[in-house]
């Protein structure tokens, strides 16, 4: 049964190292100028509920099956995710806004946390292998 | 030497300013001495030296007129006459060749002890000359050429040097460096080569012969020349002379400065003699003190190389550009030879030791340099260099380098500044003796006592002011923009404050040290503003950087003829092939005097490469609420009858298209095809899936239709007076709007007068009327929804603007409406509780502003980049646009009244330049349909030490942009946040400041003069409806407030932030200016305090939009008689918009000062008079921002409140 909640938390967290990935993509298109603010934010917004999907249903099933180290370690991202979700003013178009990343360092910091965000990914994803495989062991 | 090479195109600009400014000094000089009277000095130290540069000056005028032909190149024959000095300078020491000049000479000494003598012949000499105008460059000159004389009588140098009288040398030190030789024969050359020469020539005794014949060469060269200037002269005139003045001024008052400073430093030994030969310096000009050192001795070689510098100046052209270039080259040197400008300092300390007087020298030089007198300092520089380096090497690294070397240059300046810094008292003092000085100069001309005024200026900046003693700040005249410290040239060439203003006009080198200053920085641009003089510049080829794609600018060096160096990126670019033929006239081989490099505005007539796709026609759609509410406030009447009035005037071709659409709870159009007998009007009820009728036949030609519309425009304000519809379908009628323009783009018009309550984009009450008063956070100041923004979105994207006239009596959602403009780049009217008879001054006003609305300029299609040097980087926008890419703002209309803000940081250290450059491009379709370019460029020096940058602060920029600022953060953050914010600027910057100066007891709150009105600004600001809390503000007032700090250029947001007060019961001619015959009184301003209102008085109130007058109660019955043209004050209606014309001389002066109030600025405000005791009188109250109102300090108590927070 643990080895399938790790399996299944491997391939949500090879998903999400992809989205961050793609974020960073984005992201560094725009600062070079090769997409514009409207269509770059557009895509990003796409994923951004996708992202905070992905992220809480690991955290959940992490909480469910009693994981309370890796819970807790995911807990403040999951966290984060969603306030920044909720925190959109009514009249933004979504986390990435186009007429605002431009200002005030904005497109920095979205970068910033892409990065930070891969970085975690990373790490929670060698934890699942590691987890996954003890667990297969021990079945 | 890239800086020599950018002295050239500068350089014909200033020449006819120079001369007079020139003249201006020279008469300057004298008076000067007079004053102080230090003959001794003259006698005791260098007696030939200085009846030398005298002579210099009296020849010029003798001079002059034999070798110029052309009394109209008087400027540039000036110059000439100047370069003479040079040569002048140095016949006494070798036996002078020049009579005249042994008169000139004697004319000179005799100055000291009569002033007006001197001035006036030099003033003949300018006289003859016909161009008034070259003060600047004189100055400078005038010290180079004593300067240099100096050196030569001392040293070895005599003999070449009178053969570098031709000042030619520079052909040589060109052809030295480089190889080829091309030189000699061509005129801009010179400029360039000269200054090199004078580092190389010096050393390299050989060339002198040489130099001569190069010299005479670059004579016949220098004739040529003025012929540009000539041109130059007519169009800059005017302005260029103020400019010169000021920067003289300025040079002058620093060196008094750095004078002073040095007294200081100088201390023990023959302190007064020490001190008097300061003074001196100061007033007889850099040239005097220069002399003085080279009595020295140890020095004069290297001054020797320094000469020849000027020198080359001698021709006319090569004047101006020459101090341009020996700025640069200032610049330029100290880079090369980093290393120079030490030595030079620790030769200056040999020298010193030798000899007492030698003392002050050195220490002048310092002062100098840092005193922005760059051209000073170069000289220093270079003299250092030439002992310690072949000469060779020296001239061969300028031209090779240029920027990388400037780092060590700009050290030198460094040490200087941050002397003054900590003297600053001194230097005050300073300030004030020469001051006291000057009264004896009042017999001399205007342009001397302009010069006067200038002096002071600079120590001013810096002057500390008790805010809480010193009542009277506000100064009587508006305050001016503060002009950075450039050398003449440079500041000559400068954009003018009016498009484009710095928040700091001296910039800090470094973040850490921005950071220190606890200013904002930033730039506040008015980009599209009608101009009235402007150059066009039709050409295949537009120059720009390969790397950066600056525009070229008259901030760029040219390295030699073929080459260019940005001035953002430092990248040396080519010069195309046509660029070396310059138009204007009609010269090959001039490529710094081309108009793009004479002007730091211009405009480009662009290519095809510019082009996305052709140029698309002018097309107007009107978009028109026709609900209940709208027809009950008969806005219609209006907007149709200034249409009708204004359909020919419209800014637009033959191929101009308009269209019409209306809605209430459906969307109707208006067919207008040419061939129908009568408008058809189409109805669409489907306002969810809004869809076009007829797309070919709604936008139609206006001249083709011109009768269709004609009849429309008159059938339209009746056709909805039996309307029972109440509802507002405005997101429907937009997206059809949006589909309709989609592929032309244009601007659509929208007045709406209510919350849009049905379809797409629907809105509700937000506001609550019982929160209006609130001093807790005010909600709702962002948008409800982004259905505005997505729209604005993709109209920006389809090139069309938005432009949104609220009309509305109730609450309307502004903030979320607003959106469609700010994001499309339109502009956003807001008149609350319109009705056409019930509020006619709101009518009057939708009137005026219509008019101008529909007859300004406008640019389509327009982007928007603006560029700074490297290691400068823009953060943050503001202004009604949408940010496309990090630097390029995509307008989809600009208009002239359209104002940006830009925030900046420092990333990189700027330690290595001593100059920055920001410059906006706009590149936008013109309504004939013509691709047009628009550019500003903005040069600033860099400073190292904060009191440098607290002299420069410009503080109207500042509050501007803090308001910008604080309307972003009580957007996404909240009101009172925002406020606070704005009260901490204050505090910490004052604080800052404070603990800068040391000597000050802590329990005073003291600001540099610079800054002495930015509490009272941020008081005002607090109190403007936008941030004021405590007094009942409507959300959509606040909210449009908010919309106009965004979108006003610096001008107009000024007057509606502190508006100007001023007393006309009294107006008199004194002091009244002339404008086309008509005399303009000009009553000074008054504090904004009730204080300063009397019964007996009128006061009118400038609020920008709005003037206020308000009458006395028992005011004088003769100018209600003469004036309004009632009987006595009783008899006065409360609701007058209006001055009647009457044949009485306080009525014209009254009307006359009233109507170049409103000349001076594109919106026609609105006259409101108000009687003492009428309800309106709150709206002029409320403007009295020094007084206290129930829920707000009043100035003194907010200054207590920041003292303590400072004292903290």
């Amino acid at each position: 049964m643990e080895s399938v909640v790790f399996i299944f938390s491997l391939i949500d967290c090879c998903a999400l190292i992809f989205l961050s990935v793609y974020f960073i993509i984005t992201l560094s298109d725009l600062e070079c100028d090769y997409i514009n603010a409207r269509s770059c934010c557009s895509k990003l917004n796409k994923w951004v509920i996708p992202e905070l999907i992905g992220h809480t249903v690991v955290t959940v099933l992490m909480l469910i099956s009693l994981h309370w180290f890796i819970f807790l370690l995911n807990f403040p991202v999951a966290t984060w995710n969603i306030y920044r979700y909720i925190m959109v003013p009514s009249g933004n178009m979504g986390v990435f806004d186009p007429t605002e990343i431009h200002n005030r360092g904005q497109l920095k910091s979205h970068m910033k946390e892409a990065m930070i965000k891969l970085g975690f990914h990373l790490l929670c994803f060698f934890m699942y292998l590691y987890s996954m495989i003890l667990a297969l062991i021990n079945d | 030497m890239s800086a020599p090479a950018g002295l050239p195109p500068r350089p014909s600009a200033p020449p006819p300013l120079g001369a007079p400014a020139g003249v201006a000094q020279a008469g300057a000089r004298p008076q000067h001495n007079g004053p102080v009277q230090h003959q001794m000095q003259f006698f005791t130290g260098y007696p030939q030296n200085y009846s030398a540069p005298s002579g210099h000056y009296a020849q010029v005028p003798s001079k002059a007129v034999p070798s110029q032909v052309d009394n109209q190149y008087g400027a540039g024959y000036y110059s000439t006459g100047y370069s003479v000095p040079a040569q002048s300078v140095l016949t006494p020491s070798v036996g002078s060749n020049l009579l005249n000049t042994q008169g000139s000479q004697q004319s000179y000494s005799k100055v000291p002890p009569h002033p007006v003598e001197s001035a006036e012949g030099l003033g003949q000499g300018a006289i003859s000359s016909t161009s008034y105008l070259r003060t600047n460059t004189p100055q400078s000159y005038s010290a180079f050429g004593s300067h240099y004389s100096t050196s030569v009588s001392s040293s070895v140098a005599s003999q070449g040097f009178p053969l570098n009288s031709g000042h030619y040398a520079m052909p040589m030190v060109s052809s030295a460096a480089y190889p080829s030789l091309s030189y000699p024969s061509m005129a801009t050359a010179s400029p360039y080569g000269q200054v090199f020469t004078s580092q190389s020539l010096p050393a390299i005794g050989q060339f002198k012969e040489m130099n001569a014949f190069s010299g005479q060469s670059t004579v016949v060269s220098h004739s040529l020349q003025q012929v540009p200037m000539g041109y130059r002269s007519t169009s800059w005139s005017t302005s260029d002379v103020q400019s010169a003045q000021d920067s003289l001024s300025r040079n002058h008052t620093e060196s008094l400065a750095k004078a002073s400073n040095q007294t200081s430093t100088v201390g023990g030994v023959d302190s007064s003699h020490l001190v008097s030969q300061n003074v001196r310096f100061i007033k007889s000009g850099v040239g005097s003190s220069v002399s003085s050192a080279v009595t020295s001795s140890e020095r004069t070689p290297v001054d020797h190389s320094a000469q020849p510098g000027p020198v080359p100046s001698v021709t006319k052209p090569s004047e101006s550009l020459l101090q341009e270039g020996i700025q640069y080259d200032g610049y330029v040197n100290n880079q090369a030879s980093s290393t120079p400008a030490p030595l030079s300092s620790s030769s200056a300390i040999d020298s010193s030791s030798t000899t007492s007087s030698a003392s002050p020298v050195p220490n002048n030089y310092d002062a100098l340099e840092g005193g922005g007198f760059p051209e000073t300092r170069s000289i220093t520089s270079s003299p250092a260099p030439a002992p310690s380096v072949p000469p060779t090497s020296k001239t061969s690294k300028p031209f090779g380098y240029g920027y990388p070397a400037l780092q060590p240059g700009y050290q030198n300046s460094a040490p200087p500044t941050s002397a003054m810094q900590p003297t600053n008292p001194g230097h005050h003092s300073g300030f004030q003796q020469y001051s006291q000085q000057y009264p004896g100069m009042n017999q001399l001309s205007s342009s001397l006592g302009g010069l006067n005024l200038q002096h002071s200026q600079q120590p001013e900046s810096l002057r500390p002011v008790n805010l809480i003693q010193d009542r009277n700040i506000l100064p009587i005249t508006p305050v001016p923009a503060p002009v950075p410290n450039l050398n003449s040239d440079l500041r000559k060439l400068n954009c003018s404050p009016d498009s484009f203003r710095c928040t700091l006009t001296n910039i800090p080198q470094t973040q850490t040290l921005l950071n220190k200053a606890k200013l904002p920085l930033g730039l506040l641009l008015h980009p599209f503003r009608d101009l009235t003089q402007l150059p066009v510049i039709t050409s295949s080829t537009i120059v720009r950087c390969r790397s950066c794609r600056t525009y070229i600018n008259p901030f760029v060096s040219f390295i030699d003829q073929r080459r260019w160096k940005c001035n953002l990126c430092y990248r040396v670019n080519d010069v195309p092939e046509e660029f070396m033929y310059n138009p204007l006239t009609r010269s090959y081989g001039e490529p710094h005097k081309r108009p793009e490099v004479q002007n730091s505005t211009v405009e480009f007539i662009a290519s095809s490469d510019y082009m996305l796709r052709p140029p698309q026609p002018a097309v107007y759609l009107f978009v028109l609420d026709v609900s209940y509410n709208a027809v009950e406030a008969g806005y219609l009447t209006v907007l149709c009858q200034s249409l009708l009035e204004n359909l020919d005037k419209l800014p637009g071709d033959s191929r101009t298209r308009i269209g019409f659409i209306t809605f209430d709870s459906t969307v109707q159009f208006y067919n207008l095809q040419e061939g129908l007998s009568q408008p058809q009007m189409l109805i669409v009820s489907d306002i969810d899936d809004v869809f076009l009728p007829t797309p070919d036949s709604l936008l139609v030609n206006l001249h083709e239709s011109k009768e269709l519309i004609k009849d429309l425009l008159n059938a339209l304000p009746n056709m909805f007076t039996n309307t029972r519809e109440t509802h507002s379908a405005l997101g429907p009628a937009l997206q059809a709007a949006f589909k309709l323009m989609s592929p032309t783009g244009g601007r659509i018009s929208v007045f709406q007068t209510q919350l849009p309550s049905l379809g797409a984009g629907l809105l509700h009450s937000r506001e609550d009327p019982n929160q209006r008063s609130s001093t807790k956070g005010v909600q709702h100041l962002g948008p409800a929804t982004d259905f505005y923004k997505k729209l604005a979105l993709d109209c920006s994207g389809q090139q069309t603007a938005v432009d949104l006239f609220l009309l509305s009596s109730q609450y309307a959602d502004l903030a979320s409406l607003a959106c469609m403009s700010k994001y499309s780049a339109g502009c956003i009217y807001y008149y609350p509780s319109f009705h056409h008879t019930h509020n006619s001054a709101q009518a009057e006003k939708l009137q005026k502003d219509l008019k101008r609305y529909l007859t300004r300029k406008i640019g389509f299609e327009a982007v928007m980049r603006i560029r700074c040097t490297k290691g400068l980087s823009i953060h943050t926008f503001h202004g009604n646009f949408f940010v496309r890419s990090t630097d390029l703002l995509s307008l989809a209309n600009v208009n002239p009244d359209a104002g940006f803000a830009v925030q900046m940081s420092i990333e990189e250290s700027l330690t290595d330049t001593s100059l920055v450059c920001f410059q906006t491009a706009l590149l936008y379709t013109s309504s004939k349909g013509e691709r047009r370019i628009r550019v500003h460029t903005l040069c600033l020096p860099v400073v190292s030490s904060l009191a440098d940058v607290y002299a420069g602060a410009d503080v109207q920029a500042v509050i501007c942009l803090l308001a910008n600022m604080a309307v972003d953060r009580s957007v996404s953050s909240s009101l009172s946040d925002s406020r606070d914010a704005l009260v901490n600027a204050v505090v910490d910057s004052l604080s800052a400041y404070m603990s800068t100066v040391s000597n000050l007891q802590q329990s005073t709150l003291i600001a540099p003069n610079s800054l002495k009105l930015f509490p009272l600004y941020v008081l005002a600001l607090l109190k403007q409806k936008a941030f004021r809390t405590g007094t009942s503000t409507r959300l959509d007032d606040r909210v449009y407030a908010m919309c106009q700090m965004k979108s006003q250029p610096l001008i107009h947001l000024m007057k509606m932030i502190h508006p100007n007060l001023y007393r006309i019961d009294r107006l008199t001619d004194e002091g009244a200016i002339h404008v086309n015959d008509r005399v303009v009184p000009q009553p000074p301003l008054q504090k904004l305090s009730a204080e300063k209102l009397t019964r007996e008085g009128v006061f009118l109130m400038d609020c920008g939009s709005i003037f206020y007058i308000w009458i006395g109660k028992s005011c004088d019955n003769n100018f209600i008689k003469d004036v309004l043209g009632y009987p006595n004050y009783a008899a006065v209606p409360q609701k007058l918009t209006q001055l009647p014309e009457l044949d009485t001389l306080s009525s014209e002066r009254t009307r006359s000062f009233i109507s170049w109030l409103r000349d001076s600025r594109p919106l026609n405000p609105v006259l409101q008079v108000i009687k003492d005791e009428s309800p309106a009188k709150t709206d002029f109250f409320q403007h009295l921002i020094e007084d206290r109102t129930e829920a707000a300090f009043s100035y003194y108590e907010y200054l207590l409140q920041i003292q303590q927070q400072t004292c903290k």
